[in-house]
């Protein structure tokens, strides 16, 4: 079953040399139980795109379907109620907190606003969440400085899980994070999703952590989706140049098989403005005439998709 | 005990002890640390945040805060003089000139406020005695080494993206040809392609002008491509020692293999990851025996008590368990 599904969602920002498109008409279905991960380059909008799915911020045009109805513009008060089914955590949890509320007070705030819960009904329920989220009892009354990085997303998840949400957006959630703590932080988020029947946006910069945890791969370049594949598929068999190039950078553990590195050159392309040909064409290495033309997201069999003219030859 | 190395050192750090203080606890950053680097070598110090290594590479230039850190004991010997006793005009002259630093965040270590080809010249000026249309000249040619136009001399920080940003201060801290140069973290804050680009770059320069390396990172993949040796730091102290090969292949220190298998492994499919159990420790109490010990799933009453010296497992790999032979067996059977 689709949980949530964007077509053509796009945002714009505003800046003194033109329009910046962030995300650049994205197509997107998510299944229920799943998890996507959306990867790409600083820059390449996949927060952004993370953030107007839901509705942190306007899109600028597409359209956002949440379990069959459109909502891409709705009344605040029918925002009120999607929220609460729609969560985010962020990659710096210290930002988030607020330096003077406590870790149960943090936790209780959104139990109290928007779930109208109050004396023994908030304990109990703040109790369950940072139990099951394993915030130490010793730290229930402590401050956001006195909680370590993993703590901090802790005390972030147990907040976005206050809502009983069926959708999280993770975005950046473990990059902050030591191997150790991120390792904890990875199987948190796995044990709640088995738990709880959640879908995850995953969005990460990091191909090993997104391998592990995702079940679909979203590849973004420049606000525009690449790639789109079942993970092992992409991993076995990435197609697109750019997604190419990116497995090819992740530095390999295994000394004795270093990876063959496919190094990119040319210039990016400013995402301001930009011309409606293939936003990869610049630095792609089998760029030809037909890159300048408009580069459709098509269907390679197995759900496996990709935005490239040469796609048949490189598959 | 002694550290081997083939070509001549250039770097031998002997027992380094660093603290600071805080309030009224003092935090044992740094515990005895001792380590050599040959010339045109690269060693990667690897740990996670708080073990130290960043506070091995600030002793190593003195520039540690002056106010909350105290370098207790230890000798730091670059070319055969001893770094600590040297005094802060000496000490000038070795900063940026035979030693230098990229940081983790080309955004912070850049003057806004000032052309980014300036702040290449800079150094040039002071440690080279060149007159001011030589700096520019040698400052140009750094920034076509790592890869900006000459063009952009002129420009300022906040006009280069943070890969270009990051290439700018390499071209700093390899503008005077240094003997040493230590790389905290200088990949972290860019995306993996970037990276890539950047450890070429930079690997490239360093054999052009055999300069030797410290690179401190928390990647391991990054220690894989780049380094020659490894030294795997928890809780101040360097807990295993050796090459590549030693570390990777024939790891012997629990906590090293702890580090390995919390790794999402690229080439396997794996169903859950394998934290370290616990949590770092606390730097202002470190406990008795092994620091290792409260997080260690082979920890027996001998580790809770006696303090463990590096020991030498194989021919020049160190490991500082008491069971680091029985670990090999453990570990790679």
């Amino acid at each position: 079953m689709t949980l949530l599904e964007v077509e053509n969602l796009q945002k714009y920002f505003k800046t003194p040399n033109g329009m910046l498109h962030a995300v650049d008409g994205v197509s997107l279905s998510i299944e229920k139980g799943h998890t996507v991960g959306v990867v790409g380059e600083s820059g390449c909008g996949k927060s952004t795109l993370g953030r107007t799915m839901i509705h942190l911020q306007e899109s600028t045009g597409g359209k956002i379907i949440y379990q069959g109805e459109d909502i891409t513009h709705v009344s605040s008060k029918k925002l009120k109620e999607i929220r609460t089914k729609m969560q985010i955590i962020f990659q710096d949890p210290y930002s988030l907190l607020n330096a003077r509320m406590s870790v149960k007070d943090t936790v209780e705030e959104p139990l109290k606003l928007a779930r109208h819960l109050r004396g023994a009904e908030l304990d109990e329920e703040a109790r369950r969440l940072m139990e099951l989220t394993g915030i130490d009892k010793r730290m229930w009354l402590s401050y956001p400085h006195e909680l370590d990085g993993g703590r901090r997303q802790r005390v972030g998840i147990a907040r976005a899980l206050a809502m009983n949400p069926e959708f999280i957006v993770c975005d950046e959630p473990v990059s902050a994070l030591d191997v150790s703590i991120q390792a904890q932080i990875l199987n948190l988020l796995q044990d709640i999703q088995e738990a709880r029947g959640l879908t995850y946006m995953f969005v990460t910069h990091d191909m090993s952590v997104v391998k592990h945890i995702a079940t679909n791969i979203c590849v973004m370049y420049l606000g525009k989706v690449v790639e789109f594949s079942e993970t092992k598929a992409l991993f076995s068999n990435p197609i697109h140049p750019y997604t190419k190039a990116l497995l090819s950078a992740i530095p390999s553990t295994d000394i004795d098989h270093p990876t063959q590195r496919i190094i990119l050159k040319g210039k990016i392309t400013s995402p301001i403005d930009p011309a409606p040909e293939c936003c990869f064409a610049a630095r792609c290495n089998y760029a030809c005439d037909r890159c300048r033309r408009p580069q459709e997201l098509r269907k390679m069999g197995n759900g496996h998709m990709v935005a490239c003219c040469r796609a048949e030859e490189l598959g | 005990m002694e550290m081997k190395n083939n070509n001549e050192e250039i770097l031998h750090i002997n027992n380094l002890v660093v603290e600071y203080s805080s309030g009224k606890e003092k935090v044992h950053a740094v515990n005895d640390v001792s380590f050599g680097l040959g010339g045109g070598e690269t060693l990667g110090l690897v740990g996670e945040t708080g073990a130290g290594k960043t506070t091995i590479a600030k002793s190593i230039l003195r520039i540690l805060p002056d106010m909350s850190a105290k370098i207790q004991s230890g000798e730091i010997i670059f070319n055969g003089e001893n770094l600590l006793e040297l005094s802060e005009h000496q000490m000038g002259r070795v900063r940026g000139n035979y030693i230098s630093m990229i940081f983790q965040d080309p955004m912070t270590a850049l003057n806004p406020i000032m052309r980014v080809g300036n702040q290449i010249a800079d150094g040039i000026k002071i440690h080279q005695n060149v007159t001011k249309a030589e700096a520019r000249k040698q400052a140009e040619e750094m920034l076509e080494m790592v890869g900006i136009p000459r063009e952009r001399y002129g420009d300022y920080p906040h006009q280069f993206s943070g890969g270009m940003k990051q290439r700018i201060v390499i071209a700093i801290a390899l503008a005077c040809h240094p003997k040493l140069l230590i790389a905290d973290e200088p990949t972290s804050a860019l995306d993996v392609t970037i990276q890539a680009q950047i450890m070429e770059m930079i690997k490239k320069l360093q054999n052009e002008s055999g300069t030797a390396m410290i690179l401190i990172t928390h990647d391991l993949g990054i220690v894989a491509e780049n380094c020659d040796r490894v030294a795997v730091v928890y809780a101040g102290q360097i807990v295993e020692y050796g090459t590549k090969r030693d570390i990777f292949k024939r790891t012997a220190h629990p906590y090293t293999m702890g580090l390995f298998k919390a790794l999402p492994n690229m080439n396997e499919d794996t169903e859950r990851l394998m934290p370290i159990s616990g949590q770092p420790v606390d730097p202002t109490k470190l406990p008795q025996g092994c620091s290792f010990h409260p997080r260690c799933q082979y920890a027996t009453e001998k580790c809770r008590t006696q303090a463990v010296p590096l020991i030498e497992t194989e021919d020049g790999h160190l490991c500082r368990c008491h069971y680091c032979r029985e670990n090999l067996d453990r570990f790679h059977h």
